[in-house]
């Protein structure tokens, strides 16, 4: 395993370098794809499935469909860019990142060992869930992910606020297997991401995963030139399933204090039931979110001939 | 080693040659049409033996079940790849090799 892991090692700091500094664009972005994928795996030779999981979907799935479709809409130009050999300002940042990474090595030396893993353990019976992970961030830092949803939907808002969303270009060449393969492997995407929810709860999985699998084939879906039946109008359903997570959970903070529960404290019996509910609202925001991130703009009132005429 | 062990194993090593000649076909082949025969090979035949392999040597019918799936999804993805890639080829004008 030794050889693979060097192998791994090897082949992102090159494709790093490849999505950096190749000449050309397609290339860096297929390079940086790429670098997700590999980045994925090495996730799982750390033991961090949950990271893996999520890197792959998002950060080699939508980034990677987000920069191809920033990519299609730049003019076309054949400039190569400066060659690496006439960059001054290398002789900065190449020492710069090397000194960054020794203080990062130190930093990760220094951290108290055994870390917090003792301490969840102790209180995962109490936590609802078998699933370390998840109940670090359903339960006992239920808060820090109320943010995060929250940085999410703010980051939905400010991209709707920006006007309405360029219509996606018809695919150059038209292929009804192309069609047909988005409208075989939704339902699959679905299937796949209510077993990553459920299984959250005992193992690798959860919320973010499974909002971003489903995201993935919203965005598949759109590039394969279907049209969502979700629309973004005032009272539509996109901004409901934006917001259900943020509001789901924020209900879920106030109501166990009708419970006679601290802020933010589930009763015991009922946390399992709680964080099953957060998941599934959270999920469903992240996929819209993702979504919305990809279409750069607010998704019109209806969709159909008129909205792609406007 | 039992005789499903061995069959699994013979499997995986079976569908090892296609993976090879497919990248060689895609190294060495002179144009987008051939390349892409070379690859479908790679995916379907290759991937279905390594499946197939890996499904008896588990000796679990979910996990072979699961593997089944992995290789239909494959099937439909690159056969849908590769039909863009080739229609996009040919309105690019793109001459298949030796016409």
């Amino acid at each position: 395993m030794l050889v693979f892991d060097a192998l791994l090692a090897g082949a992102l700091i090159w494709l790093a370098w490849q999505a950096t500094h190749t000449p050309g664009l397609f290339r860096s972005v297929i390079s940086f794809i790429v670098f997700g994928l590999l980045m994925a795996l090495a996730w799982v030779r750390l033991e961090a499935p949950d990271i893996a999981l999520a890197e792959a979907a998002i950060g080699a799935g939508a980034t990677g469909a987000l920069l191809l479709s920033a990519l299609g809409r730049l003019a076309v130009t054949h400039e190569a860019g400066t060659p690496w050999q006439e960059r001054p300002d290398l002789y900065f940042w190449i020492p710069a990142g090397a000194a960054l990474l020794g203080l990062l090595t130190l930093a990760a030396w220094a951290l108290p060992t055994p870390g917090l893993g003792d301490d969840v353990r102790r209180v995962l019976p109490d936590s609802g869930v078998a699933n370390p992970v998840t109940a670090v961030l359903l339960n006992i830092r239920a808060f820090d992910t109320l943010l995060e949803i929250g940085v999410l939907l703010l980051a939905t808002i400010a991209i709707w606020s920006l006007g309405r969303m360029p219509m996606p270009s018809a695919p150059a060449v038209r292929s009804p297997a192309l069609t047909a393969l988005g409208r075989v492997l939704f339902p699959m995407f679905v299937l796949v991401s209510a077993y990553l929810l459920w299984r959250g709860s005992h193992a690798p999985g959860g919320a973010f995963p499974a909002g971003a699998v489903v995201g993935a084939g919203g965005i598949l879906s759109i590039l394969a030139g279907a049209q969502p039946w979700l629309t973004g109008g005032v009272r539509g359903p996109w901004r409901i399933l934006l917001s259900l997570g943020f509001a789901t959970m924020l209900a879920v903070a106030w109501g166990v204090m009708a419970l006679g529960q601290p802020f933010f404290a589930y009763p015991p019996g009922l946390a399992g039931l709680i964080v099953l509910v957060l998941e599934l609202a959270a999920g469903l925001s992240i996929a819209m979110s993702l979504v919305a991130l990809y279409l750069a703009g607010q998704p019109p009132d209806h969709w159909g001939p008129e909205a792609a005429r406007r | 080693m039992s005789l499903a062990n061995a069959i699994g194993l013979l499997c995986v090593l079976l569908g090892m040659p296609f993976f090879f000649l497919g990248t060689l076909g895609l190294l060495r082949f002179p144009d987008a049409y051939t390349r892409l025969h070379a690859l479908a090979k790679t995916d379907n035949v290759g991937l279905g033996l390594v499946c197939l392999g890996l499904a008896i040597l588990s000796g679990s019918l979910a996990i072979g079940l699961k593997l089944f799936l992995i290789w239909v999804l494959m099937l439909i993805a690159s056969a849908t790849g590769a039909g863009l890639i080739g229609r996009t080829a040919l309105a690019r004008g793109m001459k298949p090799w030796g016409l």
